[in-house]
């Protein structure tokens, strides 16, 4: 495999400005090409590695595609029940009160079989971080309906697309959990172009920070594609995800030090 | 006149050509090739020497397999 362009004088170990990070153990990811947890994974394990907490934390992975998290993420962690990661942490928490907890969460996870745990974490106020990778379906199992599936969002259980006033409507979970008294930071990110991928980043450092304060729960949303689930290309999925996803799924923070950012209206594609 | 130049190494072999890089950056270095590596996908490349080391794709590479390099070189 020969590379026609190859600066070898540049190529060097002292000018090195980005690599993939030690804490991503060296082995390759499971995810589909172009899978958003992929990324998620590397901005959380730069975070981790930035403020120097790989031995101070402990990670919960969840039941979906990433549930091998403990696999690829070189911390220490557990695997919680399908939905139940809320709980979990709650007890590492309170077990190790001065380790950092992290629960990675898909929508399935989340959103569905753990609602409840979900939200008695965040009402309880929780000093955990909440990662929510929603990418509005089971991607794990083949892509069915979640309760994030968009309306007339075609799935392997919705073929003809998500019929609201049959199957229902789609759960904001961001934006319901940011109500509760104990929720300190809620945001929604994305990470498919690199000034997302940055802002995600970002936002997870404000989580960690959060954290050494015991002010709550810090909840980090990320919109994400399931290309697999979607049945595209993973760069058709991220240009339908901007179409589709966001305008229902509003990008930014939305709660920040304890109180609700001004909201602009989500507009609801019909 | 010092001047900022960039490179990429990109692994092969851990690449699963998604092709969400080639968007991502601003002096289209990066291209698909033909062949496939030892997992069937086709892989990114470097095409050109117009990188200036900016980071974009390696921050937007899902499975993290670029490295990049930045230097101050003198022109000749
Ligand atoms: C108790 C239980 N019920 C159902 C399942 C089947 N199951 C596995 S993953 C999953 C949903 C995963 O979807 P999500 O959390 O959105 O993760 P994704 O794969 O999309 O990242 C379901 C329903 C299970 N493993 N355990
Ligand atoms: S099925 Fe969907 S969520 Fe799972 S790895 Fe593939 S693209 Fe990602
Ligand atoms: S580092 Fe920037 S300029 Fe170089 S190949 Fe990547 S995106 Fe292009
Ligand atoms: S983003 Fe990464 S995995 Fe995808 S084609 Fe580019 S180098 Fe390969
Ligand atoms: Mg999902």
């Amino acid at each position: 495999m020969e590379e026609p362009f190859v600066k070898t004088d540049i190529r060097k170990e002292e000018n090195i400005v980005y690599k993939r990070t030690n804490l991503l153990v060296d082995r390759p990811l499971s995810y589909c090409p172009g899978c958003g947890h992929g990324v998620v994974h590397r901005m959380l394990m730069e975070t981790l590695e930035e403020m120097g907490l790989q031995d101070k934390t402990i990670g919960v992975s969840p039941v979906g595609c990433s549930v091998l998290a403990y696999d690829f993420m070189n911390i220490d962690m557990l695997g919680a029940a399908h939905g139940r990661a809320p709980a979990l942490a709650t007890a590492i928490k309170r077990m190790w009160p001065n380790r950092f907890v992290f629960t990675y969460q898909g929508d399935g996870d989340l959103a569905a079989i753990g609602t409840a745990e979900t939200i008695h974490a965040c009402n309880r106020g929780e000093n955990f971080v909440i990662i929510f990778i929603n990418n509005g379906i089971y991607g794990m199992t083949g892509g069915q309906m979640a309760p994030t599936t968009l309306p007339n969002m075609r799935s392997s259980t919705s073929p003809y697309g998500r019929d609201v006033s049959i199957m229902g409507h789609p759960l904001k979970m961001t934006e319901l959990v940011a109500q509760l008294p104990g929720t300190y930071y809620v945001t929604r990110q994305a990470v498919h172009t690199p000034s997302h991928v940055r802002k995600t980043k970002k936002a997870l450092r404000k989580a960690f920070e959060n954290q050494k304060n015991n002010t709550g729960i810090s909840f980090v949303e990320v919109v994400s594609n399931c290309n697999s689930g979607w049945k595209m290309t993973p760069v058709q999925s991220n240009k339908w995800m901007e179409e589709n996803m966001f305008p229902f799924y509003p990008l930014g923070d939305i709660k920040v030090d304890g109180k609700l950012v001004e909201q602009k209206e989500a507009v609801t594609k019909e | 006149m010092a001047k900022v130049k960039g490179d990429i190494e990109i692994n092969v072999e851990r690449c699963k050509g998604c092709e969400v890089c080639i968007a991502s950056c601003p002096f289209t270095v990066i291209a698909m090739t033909k062949e496939v590596n030892g997992k069937g996908y086709h892989y990114a490349i470097k095409v050109n020497d117009d990188c200036t080391g900016c980071m974009n794709c390696a921050i937007v590479c899902p499975d993290g397999v670029i490295t990049v390099y930045r230097a101050k070189v003198t022109a000749e």
